[in-house]
């Protein structure tokens, strides 16, 4: 596991300057109903580099392989239609080094994706380079590309590195395919579920269990500054507590010394601070804790119940949801803890409050008339937006690109009490493009990662 | 199992219709139901849920004893809430009192009371309801002589419900405290 989390990064060539590139963009910032068709050609290889790949890795053609990665993150987004391969009239080595456009405009394609692996020994260890371009089709043009060179094992990651340049190339947004998911895997009756930590790549492959699920783990969070590093909350020894886990070296710890239950764990943007909720004596406060120096601080005073708390991107406030108006209602404060204002003011609960890493928005669950929701509103609690709505659901995480929302569903039992189980979901910004997000088991509880650093 | 069930819920219509205390014990609804009124009691509800759902539901806390255990014999080991509540109703009070004068009597024991949440709140909020409803719990014990070092407090939140139904009474036996020996 330890080595599947690194992506080693030998060379990496910018095959072209950028240029300037109007034909053909997206604009995401609405519903996008008619998906722009693209091609993404099977990657060439060489026998001496099938041979090696197939010895070392298993895969009969990789290059095809990672035109599927990228077919399948690109269309994911709805924004894209892949058109079939069977259609594709020229040869993936041609293709890739110059395209004959009519050709592939004659199969409505507008964006053409190319690409190349080798494989190569570097001080007697295999590595592969993968070499990928992106072409616009109507302006007869290559657009963008590079060249990549790493472990034959990382060649997703290469996948996904490929796809998010081309959607910053074709949205003018930055990509977030690259990433990781952490979640809460279940399994067993609703009664006596049992929790696992699980980690996946976005597109829910390589899933990882970082704990065995000999007890009650809820609630893991990447920390946004080091993707190797996460908070959760377990019941290890029957004592509810926030710890924090390197993932790369397995070494894990509680957070602070409280007498009472820590939960509801997450980290400051820069990843130097955490926050949480404390409940003692029937009364939960916002705590922070300085990760560095030790130093630990509360930040609400209020009898009523306060948690949930996440921070704004630039870290200078905190949202969280409290009931001291009688009922669950968003706050937002600066991270000092002064100045204390309820922003949700719409019917129903309001709970699990999320900034947007953008800093415009913040996402919730919402319960009105027995129904859940998940929603976005501006941070100062105006333009309320529902974006889905369900028996149960809840726990809203932002790509790091602050354009998806991934949250966890529960279905509603039978007359037996029978029937019931939890998966992870995403959603646009926009309300569309409504997705179940594969899992090998039962999920709840995700957390995006930031874009993964090498 | 069901069938138990069914039984078990079926007696309580009868029961509540003759005894006036809500406190019955496990125990006795076993020894009168089990052979002579099965039969009438599964007819009664069918015939009528609703009624059935009014005598197990005060408002929306329950009030019936299917799911409660006993801490010691006579002495039930369970509380329930209203939706989104911590405040003991009279029942619960009474409850606690039993709970309070038996650990009075046995003062080498020491307890956990466990809070917990329905299904219809998000997942971090209901740990911190659970944890005042074991609180609210405690508390009341603690007024009636037991030491606040003889109970400790564990909050579930909404992860191990004992029904898992997804309907207002399944709901209801969810919300609750539960005082469990600890030694």
């Amino acid at each position: 596991m330890r080595k599947n989390l690194f992506l080693i990064i030998l060379f990496y060539v910018i095959l072209k300057p950028s240029v300037s590139f109007s034909l053909v963009e997206i604009d995401i910032s609405r519903g996008n109903l008619d998906p722009m068709p693209i091609s993404v050609s099977p990657f060439f290889s060489d026998k001496i580099t099938d041979e090696n790949i197939k010895k070392k890795l298993n895969i009969e053609n990789l290059g095809i392989e990672i035109s599927r990665v990228i077919e399948n993150n690109l269309e994911k987004t709805g924004l894209f239609d892949a058109i079939e391969k069977e259609a594709f009239l020229q040869k993936p080595d041609i293709a890739h080094l110059k395209p004959r456009f009519e050709d592939w405009a004659l199969i409505k394609s507008q964006v053409l994706i190319t690409g190349k692996v080798t494989s190569k020994i570097i001080n007697e260890k295999d590595y592969i380079n993968i070499e990928f371009k992106l072409w616009d089709v109507l302006g007869a043009k290559m657009v963008d590309g590079f060249s990549l060179t790493t472990t034959p094992r990382s060649w997703r990651r290469v996948g996904h590195k490929i796809s998010d340049k081309v959607y910053e190339r074709l949205t003018g947004e930055s990509g977030y395919f690259d990433t990781r998911i952490i979640y809460v895997a279940e399994e067993g009756p609703k009664t006596q579920r049992i929790k696992k930590l699980a980690i996946m790549d976005q597109d829910g492959f390589n899933t990882k269990y970082i704990t065995l699920g000999s007890e009650l783990v809820l609630t893991p969070r990447f920390n946004p500054a080091n993707d190797k590093e996460i908070t959760y909350m377990s019941y290890f020894r029957n004592m509810p507590r926030v710890y924090i886990v390197n993932l790369q070296t397995g070494e894990q710890k509680v957070v602070g010394d409280f007498r009472g239950m820590t939960f509801a764990p997450r980290f400051s943007p820069d990843g130097k601070k955490l926050i949480m909720s404390l409940a003692k004596d029937g009364n939960s406060e916002i705590w922070v804790r300085n990760l560095e120096t030790n130093i630990q601080e509360k930040l609400t005073d209020h009898p009523s119940i306060d948690t949930s708390p996440s921070y704004s991107p630039d870290g200078k406030f905190i949202t969280f949801n409290s009931d001291r108006s009688g009922y669950q209602q968003i706050y937002v404060m600066r991270s000092d803890g002064s100045k204390v204002k309820r922003i949700s003011f719409g019917k129903g609960i309001y709970g699990t409050p999320v900034w947007s890493p953008r800093g415009d928005l913040i996402a919730f669950t919402k319960l009105h008339k027995g129904k859940f929701f998940i929603g976005v509103m501006r941070t100062d609690g105006t333009g309320e937006r529902l974006l889905t709505e369900n028996f149960y659901q809840e726990a809203p995480s932002w790509s790091p690109n602050g354009r998806i929302i991934i949250f966890y569903r529960e279905t509603k039992t039978d007359d037996k009490g029978q029937g019931f189980s939890a998966k992870l979901w995403s959603i646009d910004l926009t309300g569309y493009n409504e997705r179940l997000v594969s899992t090998e088991t039962d999920a709840s509880d995700p957390s995006w990662s930031s874009l993964l650093g090498n | 199992m069901n069938l138990s069930k069914i039984l078990k819920n079926a007696f309580l219509i009868v029961i509540f219709g003759l005894i006036v205390t809500a406190c019955a014990t496990k125990k006795s609804v076993k020894t009168t139901t089990e052979s002579s009124t099965s039969t009438k009691a599964a007819e009664t509800q069918k015939a009528d849920p609703i009624e059935k759902l009014d005598a197990l539901m005060q408002g929306d806390v329950y009030i019936g004893s299917d799911t409660v255990g006993e801490l010691a014999s006579g002495v039930p080991d369970r509380v329930f809430f209203a939706t989104n509540e911590t405040i003991l109703t009279t029942a619960s009070r009474e409850t606690l009192r039993k709970q309070a004068a038996w650990l009075r009597q046995n003062s080498d024991v020491t307890v956990v009371v466990e809070g917990h949440a329905d299904e219809r709140g998000t997942r971090e909020y209901n740990l911190a309801l659970g944890e005042r409803r074991a609180n609210a719990a405690k508390d009341y014990l603690m007024t009636y002589g037991v030491s606040s070092d003889r109970i400790k407090v564990l909050s579930y939140g909404k992860e191990r419900p004992v029904d898992s139904g997804s309907n207002p009474l399944s709901w209801s036996k969810n919300r609750r405290s539960v005082t469990v020996k600890a030694n």
